[in-house]
């Protein structure tokens, strides 16, 4: 292949991606503007944070409670060596809280509820419900897909949060009950070292923002998706690695932003 | 079944009019130079092979698709002037059964009915209940008001959309192939039904069919289309007597005549033929 081609190919895509971030951004815009459903109708969003985090939550506990054994394990492993083992309720907590809580939960419910959402718009197309209630004049963004965007922007931190206190529990069963660390030496430097503002609230705006990102993709996929089964199943596919790729970097960046002082 | 609708029957007016229409997607014309006009309480059935732009001329009288020529006016408005508001303002005025049903499959039967009454209306919940259990009593499922749609059968769900396309009580209804997928007495009963709303209601009935015998017995006027024009037009009593070989032979299902079974030709296949290097 040439350098023109290469150049030519590079040219392409580039405005391809940029077509669709230009579509993403409309379309989040489109959201937003509909988002006074959730007052208007507040059934129809609390229908959806039962949905998405109801089934979300077994895979969010589970996960969460293996993720406190292993960092208690290793935390315990790690700080023996300076014989700081008591800080393990800190070094869990904090891990938890700040980082892990959020990023595992958003990666979980892209590839749970993500990919759900996607498929459930992308089957509502092909099977003309949503061409069905333009024709009713329902609009079909601000019925369907305004308290789908909410309900996960409201299940996201909830089930971070959950993640976190079923992963603290964790950590403290292999900590305290296997391994036999103080119990009050790992509450107590969890208390004084966990700050409400900087840890717990920074924690609480990244799952935030990682619900209108990943519940952003899911949807956009599903409403731009080919209405075949073939073209669902590339959307479903699309929203996991989109959805994980997008978290990890704002994690990256609202880290920055967070701790950097 | 019960009569469901006790309102009278309003004046003749025009309600729809296609005026030398050209529809099509993209490069693709489907059907051009249509002319017709529906009349409120009239049924009118639309006719024509498969693919030959009957479900096409129900999307451009909805506002799915834009018209590429001519002008089409729903209640008095040119449909490729208005604004959102007003469209879905027309649409509120409409009710459409579409080929496949397209019910909610998250809702069951009796949500699926209540569903246009609860996004378009201020009903209490007994009234929402009363009409919604009145129109699936019209369509002989009263009973399976309570059931999920992967319970019922496709004969079932047809009808239950039927009931969903007329529980506002619209003055345009389009129904795309009404008849397909019920056996015979629901048939015969969906046909009654259609003309029953039109006669009683005053409302227009569009209904976009093949099924020959059903819809001859209940329409006004028959419009047949195809190889993309419209073909042939009249009462079914005329349309039955007419010695034109299109209209005699998709009447009496004809294997030979000048109904063509190929598909056309498209500037997108012969592009697709270019590219392979074959012959179009």
């Amino acid at each position: 292949m040439s350098a023109t081609n290469s150049l030519a190919a590079i040219g392409a895509f580039t405005r391809k991606r940029l077509v669709v971030l230009g579509q993403l951004t409309r379309f989040l815009g489109q959201l937003v503007l509909r988002c006074g459903v959730l007052f208007q109708r507040p059934r129809l969003t609390m229908q959806q944070v039962h949905f998405i985090g109801n089934y979300s939550l077994i895979i969010i506990a589970v996960s969460g409670l293996f993720v406190g054994f292993v960092l208690g394990l290793q935390g315990y492993y790690t700080l023996n060596r300076y014989g700081a083992e008591e800080a393990l309720g800190l070094l869990v907590a904090l891990s938890l809280v700040r980082e892990l809580g959020p990023v595992v939960t958003a990666l979980l419910f892209a590839g749970r509820a993500g990919t759900s959402l996607t498929a459930e718009i992308g089957l509502m197309k092909a099977g003309e419900q949503i061409a069905a209630m333009q024709v009713m004049a329902v609009d079909p963004i601000r019925r369907v897909l305004a308290p789908r965007f909410l309900g996960g922007i409201i299940a996201m931190p909830v089930l971070a949060a959950v993640f976190s206190m079923v992963g603290i529990i964790g950590g403290w069963v292999v900590g305290v009950l296997l391994i036999g660390i103080d119990a009050g030496a790992f509450w107590s430097q969890m208390q004084d070292g966990v700050d409400v503002f900087d840890d717990v609230m920074n924690g609480v705006i990244k799952s935030i923002v990682f619900g209108v990102a990943v519940t952003l993709i899911a949807l956009f996929e599903g409403w731009q998706c080919k209405p075949t089964p073939e073209g669902v199943s590339r959307a479903t596919t699309r929203t996991v690695v989109a959805g994980s790729l997008v978290v990890l970097g704002l994690d990256f960046v609202l880290t920055a932003l967070m701790f950097s002082n | 079944m019960i009569e469901p609708i006790d309102a009278p029957a309003t004046p003749s007016s025009q309600v729809l009019a296609f005026d030398n229409v050209t529809l099509g997607y993209g490069d693709f014309t489907v059907i051009s130079e249509l002319s017709l006009a529906i009349n409120a309480g009239e049924v009118v059935a639309v006719m024509g092979g498969s693919g030959s732009g009957k479900t096409t001329l129900m999307r451009a009288a909805t506002g799915q698709i834009p018209v590429m020529g001519g002008e089409l006016k729903a209640f008095g408005q040119s449909m490729d002037r208005l604004k959102r508001v007003e469209l879905e303002a027309l649409r509120q005025r409409m009710g459409v059964l579409f080929q496949h049903g397209a019910l909610f499959t998250d809702l069951d039967v009796f949500e699926n009915v209540a569903f246009p009454l609860r996004e378009h209306t201020r009903l209490s919940e007994e009234e929402i209940a009363q009409k919604v259990l009145h129109n699936l009593e019209a369509v002989g499922l009263r009973a399976a008001a309570h059931l999920k749609l992967s319970e019922v059968s496709g004969g079932m769900a047809r009808r239950v959309a039927l009931a969903r396309a007329i529980v506002r009580e619209p003055e345009l209804v389009f129904y795309d192939e009404p008849f397909a997928g019920l056996d015979p007495i629901s048939m015969g009963i969906a046909a009654r039904l259609i003309r029953h709303l039109s006669d009683k209601l005053g409302c227009a009935s569009v209904v976009i069919t093949h099924d020959v015998p059903e819809s001859f017995e209940i329409a006004d006027t028959v419009y047949i289309v195809g190889q993309g024009k419209l073909k042939a037009s009249g009462s079914p009593d005329s349309l039955r007597q007419s010695q034109d070989p299109y209209v005699k032979q998709f009447l009496e299902g004809a294997p030979d005549g000048p109904v063509a079974f190929d598909y056309p030709n498209t500037p997108a296949f012969e592009r697709w033929c270019r590219d392979k290097g074959i012959e179009p």
